[in-house]
């Protein structure tokens, strides 16, 4: 049975009170609802976030047995350059596999999704790592400000022993102008909020769940979850009352703890509920963007085996305030911040090189010696190992899904940083290896000699003139 | 076994400019500086030397690539002239080949010079590391500065020999208190004033656990040495100074890559210090090394070095420090000049500004009295270039 296999999750560290919000944005009357949103840090964006979200999910699988990956956002760094094909290295996926791109609306999550399902029952790949991420820039003072947070989710699509089986789906288009973002700009536009409402979210996912109910003959009452995103909050209840379900069967919409994180809000509620399933609950899922897609599922026995995933409640429980706006827009280049002359060196990056070194940049692999056994980062032919020194007898490693201890570290306030001091330090990988890493989500008093890290890959730079977003990996706190 | 280089090349003459930020000087005008007191100091003249070694680290900035600057300066008369880099070990790489040059027999007399015109960057501290480290590091190495490098060998001496944070400060304050004191007193040093202890740890955090009065200043400077083979050395002046050894040691990426090293020591610096004491014959460095310029550049790197050059022992060189050990007026006195703390650090030329303050106290001639140390008999000093876990460390013995 076509199904989903695993699921994961990424909701990054800082949040943001709208009551911060509030009192920085006052003098323009927006008065946002009581709640918090999810805050991407300064090294953070949609891919970074995929990432996350996509190693989550395949904890415990073989990367090996993944032959495709569709990555959905709304807020992909790159025009072009396929962003799942940056993803899919970062994961260390092999590069005989499918890569696809799913851009332009909030619905383009579970577009990738059922895509995703699709491709598999087509039999022209197996086994599909699906990644929803987004990680919108919204113009300060603006209603998606408090309405938007940042978050991922991914989903592990196969064939066989799957957590939920794949059972129908439905969708509707329409060409909603209720945002819009043209090429090269950088805030989206919006039309009156009550025409988005009324004109397009109490109708498309009224129209699309019914429609998935009549053509699979379903009644609403069949579903023990029923997700579907929660722009606005009375209107989310309405909708249900109107389609004859009970509010107990409305999964939680994450928009006073994480935000509408777009392309992601959806496919995160579904890993939520997931998180709670029991074998034999249907589930079903709508998308609202530019019309929707509705899917249903129903959960199977191996909902069991699910491993040890952070998904959704581990990450919301795990958390730091982010008590200042002003760091916020510095964290978003929304207000420019002067970093000194030193900061104003930029990094040209050499694509060539780029590509050639891509295990080690973007993949963080380095080399294990079939002679003597140890791991080293980066790459080398000569073992390092001075009682070894053999030559070209290394194998490939992945150093980014092992865990390290901190084995010495600085902050430091010379280094140019958005947010100074850099913390920085020498990391012992467990099983063997060493090499340095800036550190990031953490703060210099919490870091110690011995502290247990992990290996997160994240923005390095914008290089704004030559229009690279440059990466690489970086260690943290064990997160959850 | 090869013979080494001990007492087969002579210094005959040195030069060293006033270090510090020097707004109204070129690296031009710093290198005809050093070597007018240079060659002065050897009574020779411009066309008695045969070759020459130039050294600069930062040349996008100052002086551009090759060594066509050093040439066109000094109007050197169509002789060999080479430009060495290894990062912070460059002036005493130029002093190495200079010595290698004339102990070979290739030339009788050879020119050392090294500059390096910090001051313009347009900000403190030098530039950026990953940036400096080629292709592939400058997307995969942490973003750091050089105090932020050397603060993590803090962090680790503290945790290996279970120092709290304020022992561990208050140590390393002390090594600053002492260099403060030499470089008040020498009218070449950059910052000539004394700091307290209070000072030192109230300061501003730099790179944590390092606070400013912890690292060295950024300076312009020039330094130079005219060396000639010993058995010639005598023609030119009574007391010549003879090279007892020159060493360097670079690191495998043990340090870096494999999970031995303890990260509280500079490997290269124990390695290169073991090759010169079987160079120059030294059998107890703490009793036979009267003095010494170390690399200085922060100063727990003061610290490790004198363990890593045996001067104490490992995890004991806090006894040291606290007895004022290396004091001026201790047994093994150590930055008699005020180091590179008080000089500051041009890259290019502070492995030439040690020698030379071994080179005037060997001869007895510091300018002042007071800073003259008493019958010195081996100088020795060290560079270390780059970060604690990869680095290039240069070791020089001199003597009467």
């Amino acid at each position: 049975m076509v199904g989903i296999k695993s699921y994961g999750a990424y909701i990054p560290r800082y949040r943001m009170n709208h009551n911060t919000l509030f009192m920085a944005i006052a003098f323009l009357g927006s008065f946002p609802a009581p709640g918090e949103n999810a805050v991407a840090n300064h090294d953070e964006d949609a891919l970074t976030m995929a990432v996350a979200a996509g190693i989550d999910c395949l904890s415990g699988v073989k990367r090996e047995m993944v032959d495709g990956l569709y990555l959905a956002t709304t807020s992909q760094p790159y025009m072009v350059r396929q962003n799942s094909a940056l993803v899919a290295t970062a994961l260390d996926l092999q590069s005989s596999i499918r890569t696809a791109d799913f851009i332009g609306s909030a619905k383009s999550g579970t577009t990738a999704l059922l895509s995703a399902l699709d491709t598999v029952k087509g039999e022209t790949s197996s086994n599909i790592v699906v990644c929803a991420s987004d990680c919108r820039l919204s113009k300060p003072g603006s209603p998606q400000e408090s309405l938007y947070g940042d978050g991922a989710a991914s989903l592990f699509v196969g064939n066989g022993d799957v957590i939920a089986t794949f059972e129908g789906a439905y969708s509707v288009s329409y060409d909603f102008p209720d945002r819009w973002r043209a090429s090269g700009e950088k805030f989206e536009h919006a039309w009156e909020d009550r025409f988005i409402r009324d004109s397009g979210y109490s109708q498309f996912i009224a129209e699309v769940i019914s429609g998935l109910l009549k053509k699979y003959k379903l009644n609403i009452k069949d579903f023990a979850k029923i997700v579907y995103p929660g722009l606005y909050a009375r209107e989310h209840g309405a909708i249900a009352k109107r389609l004859g379900a009970d509010p107990a069967q409305l999964q939680d919409t994450l928009l006073s703890t994480v935000g509408d994180t777009g392309s992601a809000s959806p496919l995160m509620m579904l890993v939520a509920a997931l998180e709670d399933a029991k074998p034999g609950d249907r589930i079903l899922i709508a998308s609202f963007g530019n019309g929707g897609d509705a899917m249903f599922f129903q959960v199977t026995e191996k909902i069991k085996d699910v491993g040890n995933k952070r998904a959704v409640k581990k990450h919301i429980a795990s958390k730091k305030d982010l008590a200042s706006y002003e760091k916020y827009l510095a964290f978003r280049n929304l207000a420019p911040m002067d970093l000194g002359m030193r900061g104003e060196i930029s990094i040209k990056t050499p694509m060539s090189a780029l590509f050639r070194e891509r295990k080690v940049i973007l993949s963080l692999c380095g080399s294990k010696c079939k002679k003597c056994g140890t791991p080293q980062y980066p790459y080398q032919r000569v073992c390092v190992n001075p009682d070894c020194g053999a030559i070209d007898q290394m194998e490939d490693y992945r150093f980014s899904d092992k865990k390290g201890v901190v084995f010495t570290y600085t902050g430091d306030n010379l280094a140019a940083s958005i947010d100074p001091p850099s913390i920085y330090g020498l990391v012992d990988f467990d099983g063997g290896g060493r090499f340095w890493f800036d550190f990031s989500d953490c703060d210099l008093d919490s870091v110690k000699v011995g502290m247990p890290v992990e290996m997160t890959f994240r923005r390095r730079y914008v290089d704004e003139s030559s229009g690279v977003h440059g990466y690489s990996w970086k260690a943290a706190p064990i997160r959850a | 076994m090869a013979e080494g280089i001990k007492d087969k090349v002579a210094i005959i003459g040195m030069g060293c400019t006033k270090f510090g930020e020097l707004w109204d000087k070129s690296a031009e005008d710093l290198m005809v500086d050093a070597f007018k007191e240079c060659i002065e100091d050897a009574g020779i003249e411009k066309k008695d030397i045969n070759s020459a070694w130039f050294g600069v680290h930062f040349e996008e900035q100052s002086v551009g690539k090759g060594a066509t600057s050093l040439a066109l300066a000094l109007k050197l008369p169509f002789i060999p002239v080479t430009r060495v880099e290894n990062f912070c070990a460059t002036a005493t790489e130029a002093f190495r080949g200079a010595c290698y040059g004339v102990a070979s027999g290739a030339y009788d007399i050879a020119l050392a010079l090294g500059v390096e015109k910090l001051k313009d960057t347009g900000y403190g501290g030098l530039p950026g590391g990953p940036s400096l480290m080629g292709t592939k590091n400058a997307l995969i190495m942490p973003k750091l500065t050089a105090p932020g490098a050397f603060a993590m060998l803090a962090t680790r001496y503290f945790a290996v020999y279970g120092l709290k944070p304020e022992e561990g400060k208050r140590m390393l304050a002390k090594v600053s208190v002492k260099s403060h004191y030499n470089g008040a007193r020498n009218p070449k040093a950059h910052l000539r004033r004394e700091v307290t202890e209070e000072q030192i740890i109230n300061a501003p955090i730099i790179a944590w656990p390092l606070g400013l009065f912890d690292c060295c200043g950024v300076s312009d400077g020039a330094a130079a040495a005219i060396v000639t083979r010993a058995d010639m050395a005598k023609k030119f002046r009574p007391d010549p100074i003879h090279v007892k050894a020159l060493q360097v040691a670079l690191s495998s990426g043990e340090e870096l890559m494999y999970t031995k090293w303890d990260g509280a020591h500079v490997e290269t610096t124990y390695r290169a210090g073991k090759l010169a004491y079987k160079e120059a014959g030294v059998k107890n460095p703490r009793e036979e090394i009267s003095m010494a310029e170390v690399h200085d550049c922060f100063s727990i790197t003061e610290a490790v070095t004198m363990e890593d050059l045996q001067f104490s022992p490992r995890g004991k060189v806090k006894e040291d420090i606290e007895a004022g050990r290396f004091n001026h007026d201790g047994p093994q006195p150590v930055q008699p000049d005020g180091g590179l703390k008080c000089f500051g650090h041009p890259i290019g030329a502070s492995g030439l500004r040690m020698i030379y303050e071994m080179y005037k106290q060997l001869q007895g001639k510091v300018q002042l009295p007071e800073r003259q140390i008493k019958n010195p008999k081996l100088g020795l000093t060290h560079n270390l270039g780059g970060f604690p876990p990869m680095n290039i460390v240069s070791i020089a013995i001199v003597g009467s």
